[in-house]
């Protein structure tokens, strides 16, 4: 196992870990300071400029309603990071406790939950989340939490699996002779030895949850207008495609972008984490 | 370190008929029987055998640690300072391990957690049984490693296990172990994964714990040179059954059951030839190839056939406290 030190080192050291963190980092501050950047109110309406190709004024262009693109976008990553982030970090919770546990007590219990687990992810994400918005409906918490739900089964086989050698190691026997509950163990000496991997875990699947969120807003799932996310900017630039390209690339693009950053840095920190996959 | 114990201290750790049975194809097979010893407070008792013989078993049993649904307590007693450990439940067991009784194992290069650092570790037991925690538990921590002798212990304390060589580690162990001074520690093997050199350092660490807390230890090992130079007194086990109990100069000078005699006839030493070496023919029957009455029967040189049948743990060597399970020198049908 490498040490926490040797794997900042090489974090820093790696090139696509730290220019998919820039780029992140960016467009969270562009998302955290939308009042101020944002050249427009995002839901100004000017039907004078509808339809406006990109220009000086405008620099994504205008849509239908006369509604300033670049604003939109830079508001609708605000819902689209923050449903993207709290859904992954709920599900990383869940799942993350879901496959300790399970891997921990084992067994009947063990097979069980990775039944259920199996059936869940055997949806495909999309409909998986498109069944729970239905059912629950669509304002902003519902959104999290169907997105989070169609998480969970990924992250408990991730934290299972390595669960299920390390409750064989001698450090959980020794722990548990010095009186360790199997609760402290679990949480104490198991969830560190995970963490590495959910975290790789967890920033790829910000991208996919980002890109759900935008899937379901797409088909009309997401949240209600006129609330700018990158999905429903697309949906709406779809309608004018041939007319106005620009309505749907410039958010498209921003979709493209932070998964391309969330991507780099997966693929880095597990670079960064994994000493055998550092070797390149 | 002084043999004389007084007659009236009750035993740190007295264990009485303890037999621990292993499930195996969905039948108990008696591991360990019957065994019964006494360790008093700075008293070193060796317990002495090869793999399987049911050593690890015993001291697992007396933790509370047998693996679930396939070891458990048949019958008998495990008192740990007067108080019964066997039918204790969970929850007052985790209570007492690490507190009360601690234990130290075999291989200190996996017995402690790879991602954290090692004064986390140590400070773990502290803030488990005396709810110790920050400043005063890093206090601790500091005073614990100097204890067990790391060297430059305030610079040590946020480093990770693999910074430590094995040695350094099963001193991490040690300070683990008997952070809340128990009164009694189990020690599996503690140095045999370590080089020999290293191995004395331990066991002086030991030993000197010991003097300052006044700790029982139960010493299990295969290491015979371990046994005569730290135990007062050594308890053979064979298949699960106490073969020979003895004061450890005696056990030396008049080792009477043949497993001890071939025990200690196999074990190599600095002044003898190594063409002396005499390995005892076989290997130890397992659970279900166990022979019925004495276990040592299908290996002994001096088999009879009243072996068929198990003899009982007697005084032998004309002394009340050396004794043994074997049908030699007793009078024909008496016992």
């Amino acid at each position: 196992m490498a040490a926490p030190k040797g794997i900042a080192g090489r974090a820093l050291g790696n090139r696509s870990l730290m220019v998919g963190v820039i780029l992140l980092l960016l467009i969270i501050v562009l998302a955290v300071l939308a009042p101020w950047i944002a050249p427009y109110d995002p839901n100004d309406q000017d039907v004078v400029a509808s339809l406006g190709a990109p220009n000086a004024e405008h620099w994504f262009g205008t849509d239908f309603f006369g509604r300033d693109v670049l604003s939109r976008v830079i508001w609708g990553a605000r819902v689209s990071l923050f449903v993207g982030a709290v859904s992954t970090a709920i599900s990383m919770l869940v799942g993350g406790s879901i496959g300790i546990l399970s891997g921990y007590v084992g067994g009947r219990f063990d097979q069980a939950v990775m039944a259920v687990m199996d059936v869940l992810l055997s949806f495909p994400q999309l409909i998986m989340g498109l069944i729970i918005v239905a059912l629950l409906g669509a304002n902003l918490a519902d959104l999290i939490l169907a997105i989070a739900i169609t998480a969970v089964p990924p992250f408990a086989r991730v934290a299972r699996g390595p669960t299920l050698s390390l409750k064989e190691r001698d450090f959980v026997e020794a722990g548990r002779a010095l009186g360790f509950s199997n609760l402290r163990i679990m949480l104490v000496h198991i969830l560190p030895n995970v963490l590495d991997d959910l975290i790789v875990m967890g920033s790829l699947w910000l991208a996919t949850a980002i890109r759900t969120e935008a899937s379901l807003s797409f088909i009309g799932l997401g949240l209600p207008p006129p609330t700018a996310t990158w999905g429903s900017i697309i949906r709406e630039g779809f309608e004018n495609l041939l007319d106005a390209p620009w309505l749907a690339v410039f958010p498209s693009l921003a979709v493209l972008l932070v998964m391309l950053a969330l991507n780099m840095i997966g693929d880095g920190l597990r670079d960064a984490t994994d000493p055998k996959a550092a070797v390149s | 370190m002084s043999n004389v114990v007084p007659l009236k201290t009750p035993p740190a750790l007295a264990v009485k008929d303890l037999t621990t049975g292993l499930r195996i194809r969905g039948a108990w097979h008696e591991a360990v029987r019957g065994v019964s010893f006494e360790v008093f407070p700075r008293e070193t008792l060796a317990l002495v055998g090869e793999s399987g013989c049911g050593k690890s078993l015993t001291a697992m049993s007396i933790m509370g640690l047998l693996p679930a649904k396939i070891g458990k307590v048949l019958s008998g007693s495990v008192t740990i300072d007067g108080r019964e450990m066997v039918g204790l439940p969970e929850r007052d067991l985790e209570g007492l391990r690490g507190n009360l009784v601690s234990m130290i194992f075999q291989e200190p290069m996996t017995s402690l957690n790879p991602v954290l650092p090692v004064g986390f570790q140590i400070a773990e037991t502290l803030r488990r049984h005396r709810g110790l925690d920050g400043a005063a538990a890093r206090a601790e921590v500091l005073r614990l490693m100097n204890r067990v002798q790391i060297p430059a212990s305030a610079r040590r304390i946020d480093d990770y296990p693999h910074q430590f060589s094995g040695g350094m580690r099963q001193r991490v162990m040690i300070a683990m172990a008997v952070a809340c001074r128990p009164k009694v520690l189990l020690a599996d093997e503690p140095t045999t994964a370590l080089d020999v050199t290293i191995q004395a350092q331990v066991l002086n660490l030991i030993a000197e714990l010991q003097a300052e807390d006044g700790m029982a230890v139960l010493f299990i090992t295969h290491n015979l040179g371990v046994v005569a130079s730290i135990a007062q007194r050594v308890v053979v086990m064979y298949g699960g059954d106490v073969v020979e109990t003895a004061p450890v100069d005696d056990f030396f000078q008049r080792p009477s059951h043949p497993y001890s005699a071939a025990l200690l006839k196999s074990v190599p030493r600095a002044d003898r030839r190594p063409d002396s070496l005499e390995p005892i023919p076989g290997q130890v029957p397992t659970l279900l190839q166990m022979p019925a009455g004495c276990r040592f029967q299908s290996r002994c040189s001096q088999v009879m056939d009243t072996c068929a049948e198990r003899p009982r743990l007697l005084p032998t060597a004309g002394r009340a406290d050396h004794q043994m399970r074997c049908w030699l020198g007793r009078p024909e049908g008496g016992c």
